[in-house]
């Protein structure tokens, strides 16, 4: 059980100091695509409310895994779906258009 | 086979995503690489993780999708705060009642130990203050609830000992997790402490709320993984996190506030009105026509337009591109200057112009823009008030004294659009719309731009 936990928290540590890299590089542009889609990412814990709602654990595990898997995918499918209506309006200037600054 | 291998896909596809983020060049295609991770980690898991009924997962996956795909497709770019904060609310919901579920079962059948226990009670706890808390910021940002904050005495004490009350719960739980009814006052105490701590916090400081929240739906996903021993969950938990946390120190930092009060969650620290408002309401404005603005803009031959929360609330983001484009085809240069707090969330500003066809590339950051100013003929300030303010920079005794504000002043002439004279948000004086050479054109934003572009178009004639 330890060896878990300390396989946890190794995962945990490393895995924020990569997302402090990653993070830090997105451009205040970007950063409501970025909330968006981090969002979107953390919908995972729909693979928890799946195991939860048909792993066969009796009613009230099944009820309560029912409903966070319907709050789940809607940030799954919602948060990507917005995510790229987002990014698809950040368009580049044409050179039609008045001169280049 | 079990999911892991599908899982380790999801999160390298995860952190790609956030990679593309660095370039709008790369970013759709990353976030289409982030999708995928996430189908493949829940094919994986319906396919190898045990599950035994398909009925209800799939009226679940079907309703989620419609409504997630509702409110993405729909939902104007104005809202994206709003709706923002409802997904993290459906997050934090999601987190919490899998942690009730796995509790319940699992004390049914094969005890927890301990380590478990400290992971689903910070599940539960994270999981439904982020819940409540949403729902707080989200009422706040649709004027549901008064966007002024509530404060009331003794409130950080009251908040200081729910916090740690939570604490003592959890410690309680981790040495004996068959008191079932700890369990339940830990997630009580989280909906309480959600609402009792976003209430207080004023509409302006959204920006930073939305971005703690963010945090802390992280964190819960993140202890949701510790507690089904799910790396995928802790990988995206943990960017989650780390994300929303760099965003809301980010946001503090432009909004002037402490580390310590961010992690508080920006508790009481309200700008106190009555000492920025002490000078009484300045009567001396240089108030302009729109053909004396016109004038100056055909003129000008560089210009910087400074956008504040004001021009999303009058929708003038189109009318704003126009009057730019009309200025670039009488051969000035037009950039925009977004500060971070313009608007109601992290980056809100960007997207709101990008829909107006504004091309990223004119979009500056404070950091980028600020020593341009000085060289600049006009700045037109659309509807910004508190960080175009030169006391922030001169006037220690001001609320906001020490923020980061654009030097729209060094510019040889300012234009600023304002609905009335009343003071901003914060109910703070501005030197600069005394200043001799800026002119003040009163009225909503989109109906002076009209006037401006037919003006300059005119004049161009």
């Amino acid at each position: 059980m330890t060896n878990e936990l300390l396989f946890g928290l190794y995962i945990f540590v490393l895995a924020g100091f990569l997302g402090h890299y990653v993070i830090e590089k997105v451009p205040p542009l970007l950063h409501t695509p970025l909330m968006a889609g981090t969002n979107a990412i953390s919908g995972i814990s729909l693979v928890g409310s799946l195991v939860s709602a048909g792993g066969g654990y009796g009613k009230l595990s099944m009820a309560l895994g029912f409903v966070a898997v319907i709050c789940a995918t809607i940030n799954t499918v919602g948060g990507f779906l917005i995510t790229d209506r987002m990014l698809r309006m950040f368009k580049k200037k044409t050179p039609a258009r008045g001169p280049k600054t | 086979m079990s999911a892991s291998l599908p899982y380790l896909v999801a999160s390298v596809c995860f952190i790609l995503a956030l990679q593309g983020l660095s370039s709008p060049t790369h970013a759709r295609r990353g976030n289409l690489v982030g999708a995928f991770g996430m189908l493949v980690a829940v094919v994986g898991t319906l396919l190898y993780a045990h599950i035994l009924t398909f009925l209800w997962i799939g009226i679940g996956l079907m309703i989620g999708a419609a409504i997630g795909a509702a409110m993405s497709i729909w939902i104007p770019m104005t809202k994206m705060p709003e709706r923002i904060a409802l997904s993290h609310c459906f997050g934090g919901l999601a987190a919490a009642l899998v942690g009730v579920s796995e509790y319940h079962h699992r004390m049914a059948f094969e005890g927890i130990d301990k380590f478990t226990m400290a992971a689903l009670g910070l599940e539960v706890f994270l999981g439904f203050l982020t819940f409540t808390g949403s729902l707080m910021a989200f009422g706040k940002l649709q004027g549901l609830i008064s966007g002024a904050p509530m404060t009331y005495k003794g409130q950080n004490a009251t908040n200081v000992t729910m916090f740690f009350a939570a604490l003592a719960l959890l410690v309680l739980l981790v040495l004996d997790p068959s008191r079932s009814f700890l369990f339940y006052l830990m997630g009580a105490l989280g909906l309480a402490v959600g609402v009792l701590a976003v209430l207080p916090i004023g509409g302006a400081d959204m920006p930073v709320v939305i971005s703690l929240l963010n945090s802390y739906a992280g964190m819960a996903s993140a202890a949701t993984g510790f507690a089904l021993g799910n790396y995928v969950l802790i990988i995206a938990g943990a960017l989650d996190g780390t994300s929303g946390f760099l965003l809301s120190m980010k946001m503090s930092q432009a909004m002037n506030r402490s580390f310590a009060n961010v992690l508080f969650g920006a508790f009481g620290a309200q700008p106190d009105t009555a000492a920025g408002g002490a000078g009484g309401p300045a009567a001396n404005y240089n108030l302009a026509t729109v053909e004396d603005a016109v004038g100056v803009l055909t003129a000008a031959q560089t210009v910087i337009v400074v956008p504040g929360y004001g021009m999303a609330v009058s929708q003038a983001q189109h009318a704003v591109r126009e009057l730019a484009q009309s200025l670039e085809a009488n051969g000035a240069t037009v950039k925009y200057a977004i500060h971070p707090v313009a608007g109601r969330m992290p980056g809100h500003m960007n997207v709101l112009l990008a829909e107006a066809n504004v091309p990223y590339d004119q979009l500056y950051d404070l950091e980028d823009i600020n020593d341009e100013f000085a060289r600049t003929d006009v700045a037109l300030v659309v509807g910004a008030n508190d960080v175009v303010n030169p006391a922030a920079k001169n006037n220690p005794g001001s609320p906001i004294y020490g923020m980061p504000v654009f030097n729209v002043d060094q510019s040889r002439a300012v234009i600023v659009l304002k609905r009335s004279v009343a003071t901003g948000f914060a109910g703070i004086e501005n030197d600069l719309f005394v200043q001799p050479n800026t002119m003040m054109v009163l009225g909503d934003a989109k109906k002076t731009l009209r006037e401006f572009i037919a003006g300059v178009k005119e004049e161009a004639a």
